[in-house]
């Protein structure tokens, strides 16, 4: 399974960066494609970029609302939440594990291997991309406003690594008008980069477990999405596998986590790992999964 | 009878969702989504 999930996450990263003959004059797609909003976190301004970021996009419908109103433009980014809502009910975080470009990112550098003991996370810090969703993708965006009623998209301008990956380091390479244009910005985002990349050599997912507002968003249909994960507890024999080889840190097989937690990327690497079968990931209510595994415990048990 | 309740949440937030996708085109969003996209983002540089 985790071998399809290296394949999805490798064609998504591609079709999302398709665009394959890029020329200076044109530096970025223009075509029809960009109007359509890709699930993971891909920026729209990068050269090979084919479709939308949905963060950036979202953002930018909050920026210009007031503006959009007051031109009788009634815009409050409907498209994006729907395709947001729709990716989240069918099957939360699922995105985030099998389609991300930038989730891929952190997964190779994370396989680089590392001398020193790798750092786990707090569960406290959990809550710290929904901050990072609630402020500067929402309400920022939307009351801090300049003399025109413009906003600006936070994320995007002080955050976004993956905008600093994509889109900054090839365009400013490519451009000289943008490499005079230059300032502590560009800088600051570069330093925010190089942590993050550093992060995940030591720490695994660290972006979308800090500050992924895409993330969040995602997360939040875990609990309520088609397809979930279900734990048969009373098959478990805690060997703790799941745990041990969770990329987000949760604990459910002692209780600690939920098993559809808000952190649970769906990458279904406990599915593999479980010994007894104990985890599914299937649709809400499938009866069956509880019938095998009620057969698989009869033949697990000793003679 | 919660696991029954929360498929149909989740068939609920499908539809929910497709509903948002088609007012959201019919409210032109699709061309608001490329005319960013289709510019380059100063701010995502982090330049502007």
């Amino acid at each position: 399974m985790q071998k399809i999930r290296w394949f999805c996450r490798l064609l998504f990263a591609f079709l999302a960066n398709a665009r394959i003959f890029v020329s200076p004059n044109n530096p970025i797609y223009r075509g029809p494609l960009k109007g359509i909003c890709f699930p993971g976190l891909n920026c729209y301004s990068c050269p090979l970029a084919t479709t939308a970021c949905p963060i950036g996009a979202l953002q930018n419908f909050f920026a210009n609302l007031r503006v959009n109103f007051q031109l009788a433009r009634y815009q409050l980014g409907l498209y994006v939440i729907g395709v947001l809502t729709l990716f989240g009910a069918v099957g939360g975080r699922f995105v985030c594990g099998w389609i991300c470009p930038f989730g891929l990112i952190q997964g190779l550098i994370y396989r680089i291997p590392c001398p020193f003991k790798r750092w786990g996370l707090p569960r406290i810090s959990r809550i710290v991309p929904f901050l990072v969703l609630f402020f500067m993708v929402f309400l920022f965006p939307l009351l801090i406003v300049d003399s025109a009623g413009y906003g600006i998209t936070w994320f995007c301008k002080y955050i976004c690594p993956a905008g600093t990956l994509e889109a900054g380091i090839p365009l400013v390479s490519m451009e000289p008008a943008l490499r005079m244009n230059i300032s502590w910005l560009f800088y600051n985002k570069l330093i925010i980069l190089f942590i993050v990349l550093i992060a995940s050599w030591l720490i695994s997912r660290p972006f979308c477990r800090l500050l992924c507002p895409l993330g969040a968003i995602y997360g939040a249909f875990n609990k309520v999405s088609l397809f979930e994960l279900q734990f048969n507890k009373d098959i478990c024999v805690k060997c703790g596998a799941c745990a041990n080889i969770c990329p987000t840190g949760i604990n459910f097989y002692e209780g600690i986590d939920d098993v559809n937690s808000v952190s649970c990327i769906r990458c279904l690497k406990c599915v593999s790992v479980c010994p007894v079968g104990a985890i599914k990931f299937s649709v809400t209510s499938d009866k069956k999964h509880i019938l095998s595994n009620n057969c698989k415990i009869k033949n697990h048990e000793p003679a | 009878m919660k696991l029954f309740k929360k498929k149909w949440i989740s068939i609920f937030l499908i539809c929910f969702s497709i509903m948002l996708i088609i007012v959201g085109l019919y409210m032109g969003e699709w061309k608001a989504v490329w005319q960013k996209a289709t510019t380059i983002c100063l701010s995502c540089i982090g330049i502007g």
